[in-house]
Parts: C-alpha cells; sequence; structure tokens
C-alpha cells in the first residue's frame, strides 16, 4: 500500500469522522462527502484513493456507528494509524475491511503530505522520501484474512461456503 | 478461582465454568437490541450473510428514538425499511415512534435483568450495566453476526472497581460524579474496561442515578458499566420483567480487579466543556458563560428525577428570554409521570418546549439542532465538535440542576445560587 498520509490530533471522535446529521445515508460513496468535515469541510475533494489518515491516541472515540468506517473507506482511506484506538471503531473497521495500525509515537514522525508504503506482512511503514522506517503492532493471521476478503461478512460467507 | 462480576458473566454466557480477562470467548447473546439509525446498516448487513431468519425473535429488541417521529425522507424510509424487517422476522418487542429513547425503554419493557449479556448498536448500551447485566455497544456487522448465529466474541476485560465514598452535598447528583471520573482518568482512561461502580454512596443511589454512572461509562472508553445489584435493583425489577436471573458479584481478590477511591464529600457541581467530555471543571471556573440553547434529556439525565429536580428550579420562575430550553423526557412512561405531577405544567409555564420523547438534540440529527457560534448546555453525555448541529458550536455537559438553574440567567449558574 502506498499514499499520502493526512495527519489528524487526538481524541479524533465519530461525530467529527462523520457527523450524526447524515447517518440516514448507508452508501459510503454519499457518506464520504461529509467525512471529517468538522475540522476540515473541503476534505473529500482532497483525498486520494489509497491515502491514509494518521491520528494521535484514542482514534474513533464515540459512537457505535459503522458508517464512520463506511465514510473513511467511501473516501478511498487505504488504513487508519493511529498511536491507540477507541473499542467500538476498531472492530467495526476490521469488519467493514479497513486496516487499523497501532504505532505509538507515530505522530511525531508522520505529518501531512508525506508520501508513505506500508508493508503489511513485516509490519513496516516506510516514509518514501528519506526511507525512514517505523513499526507497527502487526495483525493477527485471522484479522489479516477477513481484510484480504474486504470485510467480517465475505469472509463468513466464504467459510460457510467452505 | 477469584472472578469479576464482568468475568462470571461471560463465562456463564459462553458455556464455561471460568473466563479471565484477555481471554477471547464465544458468548451466547441474550438481548439484542438496535434503532432506527444504525438499524438499517445492521438489517442491510444481515441480509448480506443471507441467513433467512433471525435466531431468536423473542431476544431482539427494535426502539425508534433517533428521528422520530420521521423529520426527512431518509428517516421516513429508514422506518418504513425497520418496520417491514420486525414484520418478516416476528419480532415481537418493537417499540414504534411513541415510547422513547432504547436506554430507558428496555429496563422500563423489562428486557434488563442482571446476569445477562446485553448488545446493542448504540455506544450507550453500556447503561444497563446499572442493573448488573453486562451491556455493551457494537457495530452494525457485528450485529448482523448476532441475528444470525445468537453469539458474538468477546475479549474478557478487565476491571476498574471505582469506590466512591462520600455524601452528595445538595445539588451535587450522579452526573457530577461521572464527570469528575471522566475528568481524573480521561477520554481513553478505561479503554476495552468494565467500570464497576461501587462504595456506599453507589449503594445509597436509585437505579436511575446509577444508570447516569453506567451511561457514561463509554466516555472513558469503558466495555460495559457495571452496578453490583441488590434490592434497590430487584424491587426496580419486579413487574417489569418475568425472566429469572442470577446475580454475580466481583470477588474482591480477583486478579484483573483494579480498585480506584473517589470520595465526593467535596464534590462542587461539574461541567464538561467543549470540545472532549473529559474536558470537565468545576462550575464555580466557567459560571457566567451566556448560552443560547440548553437540552434537558437524552439516556443520561431525561428520567423523571431528572425533571422533578428541573422543575423543583424553575417553578415561578421564568426561561432567560435570549435562552431557548428544550425539555424532552426520555419514555412515554416518564412523560406520563411527568404530566401526573404536573411537571410538564411548570415547565411549560416558565417558556421552555416540550417535545416528545426521543434524543433530541444530543446527537445533533433530528430537533433543536444549533448553528454557527452557538452555545448549548445539556443534560446529554457528549460535547464533541458538531454533536448538536455546527462545528464551529460548542456543547457544554451539565446536570439536570446546573441547566435548570442556568435557564433562568441566560448564564451558566451554579443552582445553589438561585
Amino acid at each position: 500500500m502506498e499514499g499520502n498520509v493526512w495527519k489528524f490530533g487526538d481524541d479524533i471522535d465519530t461525530d467529527i469522522i462523520i457527523p450524526g446529521r447524515y447517518l440516514v445515508v448507508i452508501d459510503p460513496k454519499e457518506l464520504a462527502k461529509h467525512v471529517m468535515e468538522g475540522l476540515d469541510p473541503e476534505f473529500h475533494e482532497k483525498v486520494n484513493e489509497g491515502d491514509f489518515i494518521v491520528g494521535g491516541k484514542n482514534f474513533g472515540c464515540g459512537s457505535s456507528r459503522e458508517h464512520a468506517p463506511l465514510a473513511l473507506k467511501g473516501a478511498g482511506i487505504s488504513a487508519v494509524i493511529a498511536e491507540s484506538f477507541a473499542r467500538i471503531f476498531y472492530r467495526n473497521s476490521i469488519n467493514v475491511g479497513i486496516p487499523l495500525l497501532e504505532a505509538p509515537g507515530i505522530s511525531n514522525h508522520l505529518d501531512t503530505g508525506d508520501k508513505i508504503e506500508i508493508d503489511m506482512d513485516k509490519g513496516v511503514i516506510r516514509k518514501l522520501k528519506s526511507g525512514e522506517e517505523y513499526e507497527f503492532q502487526k495483525l493477527p493471521e485471522f484479522m489479516l484474512e477477513i481484510l484480504n476478503k474486504g470485510g467480517l461478512i465475505p469472509y463468513v460467507k466464504e467459510q460457510m461456503n467452505k | 478461582m477469584s472472578m469479576t462480576m464482568a468475568e462470571k458473566i461471560l463465562a456463564k454466557a459462553a458455556g464455561k465454568k471460568e473466563s479471565s480477562a484477555g481471554e477471547i470467548v464465544m458468548a451466547n447473546i441474550d438481548v439484542a437490541m438496535t434503532h432506527d439509525l444504525t438499524g438499517p446498516l445492521s438489517v442491510e448487513s444481515f441480509k448480506k450473510i443471507g441467513v433467512p431468519k433471525v435466531w431468536d425473535p423473542e431476544k431482539v429488541v427494535i426502539v425508534f428514538d433517533h428521528q422520530v417521529p420521521a423529520d426527512s425522507l431518509d428517516a421516513a424510509n429508514n422506518h418504513l425499511l425497520m418496520r417491514q424487517f420486525v414484520k418478516e422476522q416476528g419480532i415481537n418487542n418493537f417499540y414504534d415512534v411513541r415510547e422513547g429513547v432504547c436506554h430507558q425503554v428496555l429496563p422500563e419493557k423489562g428486557h434488563v435483568v442482571p446476569g445477562e449479556v446485553i448488545v446493542g448498536t448504540d455506544s450507550h448500551t453500556c447503561t444497563h450495566g446499572a442493573l448488573g447485566a453486562f451491556s455493551t455497544g457494537i457495530g452494525s456487522t457485528d450485529m448482523a453476526m448476532v441475528f444470525s448465529t445468537g453469539e458474538l466474541w468477546f475479549k474478557v476485560p478487565e476491571t476498574i472497581r471505582f469506590e466512591v465514598e462520600g455524601t452528595l452535598k445538595d445539588h451535587v447528583y450522579a452526573k457530577d460524579v461521572v464527570l469528575n471520573i471522566i475528568g481524573q482518568i480521561g477520554a481513553d482512561g478505561a479503554t476495552y474496561k468494565a467500570c464497576e461502580f461501587a462504595g456506599e454512596t453507589v449503594k445509597d443511589m436509585n437505579v436511575s442515578d446509577r444508570m447516569v454512572l453506567c451511561n457514561m461509562a463509554i466516555e472513558m472508553g469503558g466495555k460495559t458499566g457495571l452496578v453490583e445489584p441488590d434490592d434497590k435493583t430487584k424491587q426496580y425489577i419486579k413487574g417489569r420483567s418475568n425472566k429469572t436471573y442470577e446475580i454475580m458479584k466481583s470477588d474482591m481478590d480477583a486478579e484483573s480487579l483494579k480498585t480506584m477511591h473517589i470520595d465526593v464529600n467535596q464534590l462542587e457541581p461539574q461541567i464538561a466543556c467543549p470540545h472532549h467530555v473529559d474536558n470537565v471543571k468545576p462550575i464555580s471556573d466557567v459560571s457566567g458563560i451566556e448560552i443560547d440553547q440548553i437540552f434537558l434529556g437524552s439516556c443520561t439525565n431525561g428520567r423523571i428525577s431528572d425533571l422533578r429536580t428541573a422543575a423543583q428550579i424553575l417553578k415561578g420562575k421564568t426561561v432567560a428570554n435570549e435562552v431557548r430550553m428544550l425539555v424532552i423526557p426520555a419514555s412515554r412512561e416518564i412523560y406520563s409521570k411527568a404530566l401526573d405531577e404536573g411537571l410538564i405544567n411548570i415547565f411549560v409555564d416558565s417558556g421552555a418546549l416540550v417535545t416528545n420523547p426521543c434524543c433530541g438534540p444530543c446527537l445533533g440529527g433530528h430537533v433543536g439542532l444549533i448553528g454557527p457560534g452557538e452555545v448549548s448546555l445539556s443534560t446529554s453525555n457528549r460535547n464533541f465538535r458538531g454533536r448538536q448541529g455546527s462545528p464551529e458550536a460548542e456543547v457544554y455537559l451539565s446536570s439536570a440542576a446546573v441547566a435548570a438553574s442556568s435557564a433562568i440567567t441566560g448564564k451558566i449558574t451554579d443552582p445553589r445560587e438561585i
């Protein structure tokens, strides 16, 4: 995976990721038009397919709305990297097929505009310009399987058909 | 083996004798709740899995509370989709637009008893721990799995037991206690942990106040709130539920139990300031801040005791001209009781707006949104940026008493000064 970094701070909550008034729709592409709107109203126009979000501690705190990871997915975000994640958001993101990478200290090293590459198998984030590398906690095998299938439902359906 | 209450409940739900923190267990679900806002995504995911029928329609509870009555064509379509699902699945525990906020309706209608595992597609599902159930918020995909199989995997959490001691001063409430705790340990201070509220102060609290504590466990990252069941719990359930239940309590020597002592003798009314719930200050630091809208209601503080407290302060007084005050009882039962007790008259006479039971402006998706630059004082549980409308607005959180006294002056006001 390769893309640009968009950096945000600590405690990025689900109301920032997708405000409550947009939850009446469930189409990821529609939700993506409002993703991160509270902090940057033009974010959805600037972000490109494959880009990464980098956050501080407690990313995704708040509501259980699965619309939050769906909005990120609709916007083309390929992974979220943060110091730590809130519990329900973590589970929801894996379930809809978005990798969440926990990398303590990472917000000191990455900034908006950095181009990075991620090696999921090795657990390494690499800055393309400088070649600097940072480790993240590798995901367990079953989670990688779920992500490879595009989320929990396609994964379970395949398991059921085996 | 010594176990916490959370470990005991999850072990039982997983059909095991023991479970310990960190272990992954597959637990049978006793109650699965969804509502009009996160329900449609759950139903869509369920249909994608392709299982024709939910595992047990009697264990599924559906409540319409976020956008009731429908405020847009999109909401009306979502309601239609959910009513259709209720019909085709033969779900009897369905509460349409009239009944109130899910976290109040579930205990009121007898769906919550001690020792059970409850999941809901709403993060404040942790409220039900007030009656001794292991209750937690999940996403729509996980709910679709529950609908299909009746099971869900959990990592058994460690427990933080908050031993709350002391006598609350006049006009200091459960809301002030929990805001104070969140301010102390931070928005991620209890991530993935069960938050057990105990101690003399909690024992003295009624079930409504315990619900306030458990409701806000998620605001410090908690997986569930919990209160050890006692006679008050049994009294509350009596006449509401026919379910048999088992009372489980934490062993004090359980390995994964950590205790934190909270002394509330000197506690002042607490305010959570924009834009994070852990940005908590004593009222003396923020009194005088001008307010545009006040919201009294929600699954945190929309209960009869909150309405009584607020009405007592507002009786014979007038809501300041420059302020609009919304009063939203959390359920039909509470609304009816408030009518019988004359509380609604007091609110209406003082100039407050009273609406039908619903989530109201809490999540900024239905009635009472606030515009750029406006300031809201709310008895609900979240003050995130943009939560109640514009991202340029500000939300302060408080008890019902602070909400009522501030309504009179138009500024954040200590109820002890009214």
